[in-house]
């Protein structure tokens, strides 16, 4: 039904697209949306966002690459606001340069993303989200619309750790709420963990000497080297494989659909290529094939509420419920 | 002005130590003052691209929205702390218990704990209690409930400083209790605690600094995110911290004239409340210069 | 409250760091603070004027600032302490400045024919400060004092700032992995009631047996 529509629109605005003016974004080059918004069934997140107006996304304000402000313009930048446009590029029937406009964008960092979403504060979240099991207990994920990996940074004159082992015993830095303390331990490895609220905090932290490495998405160190002036190298070292969804409320298969179908398309139109050139490209990384989304049956409403950090893995905690963790 | 209570007028021998001692001071500082500069050149830090961002207009109206960010919050605080304050000292002062009884709970529970604790749990606790807003209200919220209870032990500490003959005399010219307090006690007391009030809203305009906590855009952390995209986290905070001094000086001297003016016209005695820094330095002060 | 209890081990924990925080912090405030109370009244306008800037820049200054300024700013100018030792180097320096400002108070109490006394006697001004002056200034101000150390105590939360293991932080930690605010707020605010309580108590106590009957 869904796909009918879509070739309706297509065939619309190929004849639309002759007649009317271009911007200078290359991103429209192959664009597939129609100026009519299309329709949603009664009562879905669609039709609700649609008539809300806009698209409430929460994102990272601070990682250059996925998701980056700048505090003086106001202006966004990065791989998850493309997709964040291309997204409300469907909903609202525009042309993914004027979707901006569609769209209210929220910070989101790495410990607040699930409590956004159970709280409502934000429609999606496109935050180098990694999909996992833990974290499905509270959301939903759409996606992967990008498989990223973990990996190591180091400071730029750092010649002790070449391996994963390395690690052992070292300072480690990440973020609250991310999934290298578990990663970690998932590959028998034993380091200092150091947690702060954002990564920026970690690279500070590295190039003051504090820890000796900072482990997260290779998407977001990249970033941060870029940022820091060759103060920082990367160590090639795969930690693991990070699948970076979108996150939504727990329950809403719709929704997930519909957002899994847009990636889809992109993946097709090759707008998504042109999105991750622009942005991650732009830092030196090869464009991969477009990912395989994942439509994995719903197992209902969140079981438990999540508040901030909860996907942080440690060994500590005691509750016996299943479903929690 | 000290000198005279620790020292005479000095001799010549005195007056010689000391100008020894000053040069010797002032040679220290100036040595920790270049090898400071020293060691942030090493760093780095002395690069223009450090602190030109500090000088450009656009960056410097991100700092002051979060100044006006900090300001919305602190007053809207404020103004419910107040309220919530004047009936919270009625009440414990209140013949009945079952006002009194409440009351006194509310303020020893919320004066004994770290704001830090109050505001991150209205922030993270609340919505799961249904109650779903914009971080505004929970760090509102946090700054509200300790500061109600603080300057409600600012009242009650007010209306208790007045005379007693007040109260008796109100009473003895046939007015009832709550008629006592609404035309005679209330009005007097007011005027006492202003100074109080004032020294509260300096450190409630620091409080508001908490809200980097809840990722609320006060001036904090707005200069944290400034910081993390300049890459200039000495230069961002420190400029915050002297935005701060400079409010905050300019306040605490309005309310170190007002309390030397209160105590002056009206024989006002200094407010302290324990557990709270500001109003325990400006009681010590006032106790010490004023009405012993 | 079950969450409370299975992880009663954390809130020892992060008391046991609180009370350490508190307790080392106030020592080394209490130091700076009659160090630059004398600064603040002594006769050599330089030390004067450093003590005056000291206590004007902290006092005025949030404690998260100056949290985030030492731990995330100074180590680019070169230093660069352990989150535990830059709490309590940051917690001392601003307790400090309001323990300074008191004692000056206190200091201004006492009569000032102690002072003419002392310098009768032949005592030097670090003497006269240390024999004469500082023991009744500072049976003067136990009241402030004493609040000044039930504030820090609440301040020293703060420190989860940066991510210093006490009481606030743990808390915070606890609820990411068990995701029940509730029962640990109970638990965190009968751990800081547990302390300031007492405290508040105790420093009435202490007030009643050393003040100075005029």
């Amino acid at each position: 039904m869904k796909k009918a529509l879509c070739a309706v629109l297509i065939g619309v605005s190929l004849i639309a697209a002759g007649c009317g003016s271009d911007d200078d974004d290359a991103t429209t080059t192959a664009t597939t949306v129609a100026d009519k918004a299309p329709k949603f069934a009664a009562g879905s997140t669609m039709a609700k966002i649609q008539e809300n107006g806009k698209l409430v996304v929460g994102t990272k304000f601070n990682q250059l690459g996925s998701g980056l402000k700048d505090p003086t313009t106001g202006d966004l930048e990065g791989f998850d606001i493309e997709i964040a446009k291309l997204v409300a590029a469907e909903l609202f029937g525009v042309s993914p340069s004027k979707a901006e406009d569609k769209i209210e964008f929220k910070e989101t960092p790495t410990p607040v993303r699930e409590f956004s979403i159970q709280k409502g504060d934000v429609d999606i979240v496109i935050a180098t989200y990694t999909i996992n099991d833990t974290r499905k207990a509270f959301v939903d994920f759409a996606g992967p619309y990008v498989v990223d990996g973990q990996t190591v940074m180091v400071a730029a004159d750092n010649t002790t750790i070449k391996t994963l082992e390395d690690l052992n015993g070292k300072k480690v830095c990440t973020a609250r709420g991310s999934t290298t303390p578990k990663n970690l331990t998932d590959k028998k490895i034993t380091a200092n963990i150091t947690l702060f609220d954002t990564y920026p905090e970690c690279a500070t932290a590295l190039r003051q000497g504090r820890v000796e490495a900072v482990v997260t998405d290779r998407g977001i160190l990249l970033g941060l080297v870029e940022q820091g002036a060759r103060a920082f190298k990367l160590v090639d070292i795969d930690v693991s494989e990070e699948p970076l969804g979108i996150g939504l409320k727990k329950g809403d298969d719709a929704f997930r659909d519909f957002l899994n179908d847009r990636l889809e398309e992109i993946f097709e139109s090759g707008e998504w290529a042109t999105a991750f050139a622009g942005t991650i490209g732009a830092l030196g990384v090869e464009t991969p094939v477009p990912p395989t989304v994942n439509r994995y049956a719903g197992t209902g409403a969140a079981t438990s509420v999540a508040t901030t950090g909860t996907t942080a893995a440690t060994t500590t905690s005691t509750v016996a419920t299943a479903t929690s963790r | 002005m000290t000198a005279p209570v620790l020292a005479d007028t000095l001799g010549p021998r005195a007056r010689r130590r000391v100008l020894l001692a000053s040069l010797a001071t002032g040679a220290v500082l100036l040595v920790a003052l270049v090898l400071a500069v020293r060691k942030l050149d090493a760093n780095g830090q002395l690069d223009s691209a450090k602190w030109r961002p500090l000088t450009q207009w656009s960056v410097l109206k991100f700092f002051l929205g979060g100044l006006g960010n900090t300001i919305r919050a602190a007053g809207t605080a404020m103004v419910f702390a107040v309220t919530i304050a004047a009936v919270l000292a009625l009440a414990r002062l209140a013949r009945t218990r079952a006002l009194r009884w409440p009351a006194t709970l509310y303020v020893e529970f919320f004066r004994g704990l770290p704001l830090y604790i109050l505001i991150l749990f209205s922030w993270l606790g609340l919505p799961i209690l249904g109650l779903k807003w914009e971080t505004f209200w929970y760090l509102v919220l946090g700054l509200t409930v300790y500061n109600s209870a603080v300057l409600a032990e600012i009242f009650r500490a007010g209306i208790l400083s007045l005379d007693k003959g007040q109260s008796e005399a109100a009473y003895a010219v046939g007015l009832g209790y709550w008629q006592a307090m609404a035309t005679v006690i209330v009005p007097q007391a007011v005027r006492r605690m202003v100074p109080a009030i004032v020294s509260q809203l300096v450190t409630l305009l620091k409080d508001t600094s908490l809200g980097v906590v809840i990722f609320y855009e006060e001036l904090l952390r707005r200069a944290r995110i400034s910081a993390e995209f300049f890459q200039n986290p000495v230069h961002s905070v420190l400029l915050v911290a002297l935005i701060y001094i400079a409010v905050n000086a300019t306040l605490s001297q309005v309310a170190t004239r007002l309390e030397a003016r209160q105590r002056r016209r009206y024989g006002a005695a200094p407010i302290a409340v324990a557990g709270v820094e500001d109003l325990a330095v400006t009681s010590a002060k006032a106790g010490a210069t004023g009405a012993a | 409250m079950d969450v409370v209890l299975d992880n009663l081990d954390l809130f020892v924990g992060g008391l046991r760091t609180t009370v350490s925080l508190t307790l080392l912090s106030y020592a080394a405030a209490f130091v700076i603070g009659i160090v630059v109370a004398a600064f603040r009244v002594s006769p050599v306008p330089p030390l004067r004027g450093a003590g005056a800037l000291f206590v004007g820049t902290i006092r005025n200054t949030p404690l998260a600032v100056l949290m985030v300024l030492f731990f995330f700013g100074l180590p680019d100018a070169g230093v660069i302490y352990s989150s535990f030792t830059s709490a309590v180097i940051v917690l001392a320096a601003y307790t400090g400045s309001f323990i300074a400002e008191t004692v000056r108070a206190g200091v201004n109490t006492v009569a000032v024919g102690q002072g003419e006394a002392a310098r009768a006697l032949g005592l030097t001004f670090p003497q006269t400060l240390r024999i004469v002056v500082l023991p009744q200034a500072l049976r003067a101000v136990v009241a402030p004092l004493g609040s000044l150390f039930i504030a820090l105590i609440k301040n020293s939360s703060l420190a989860a700032i940066i991510s210093v293991p006490e009481l606030a932080g743990t808390a915070e930690q606890l609820i990411s992995d068990t995701a029940q605010p509730l029962p640990i707020f109970i638990g965190v605010a009968v751990a800081y009631l547990v302390l300031t309580l007492p405290a508040g108590a105790l420093v009435n106590a202490l007030e009643r047996r050393v003040a100075i009957v005029r």
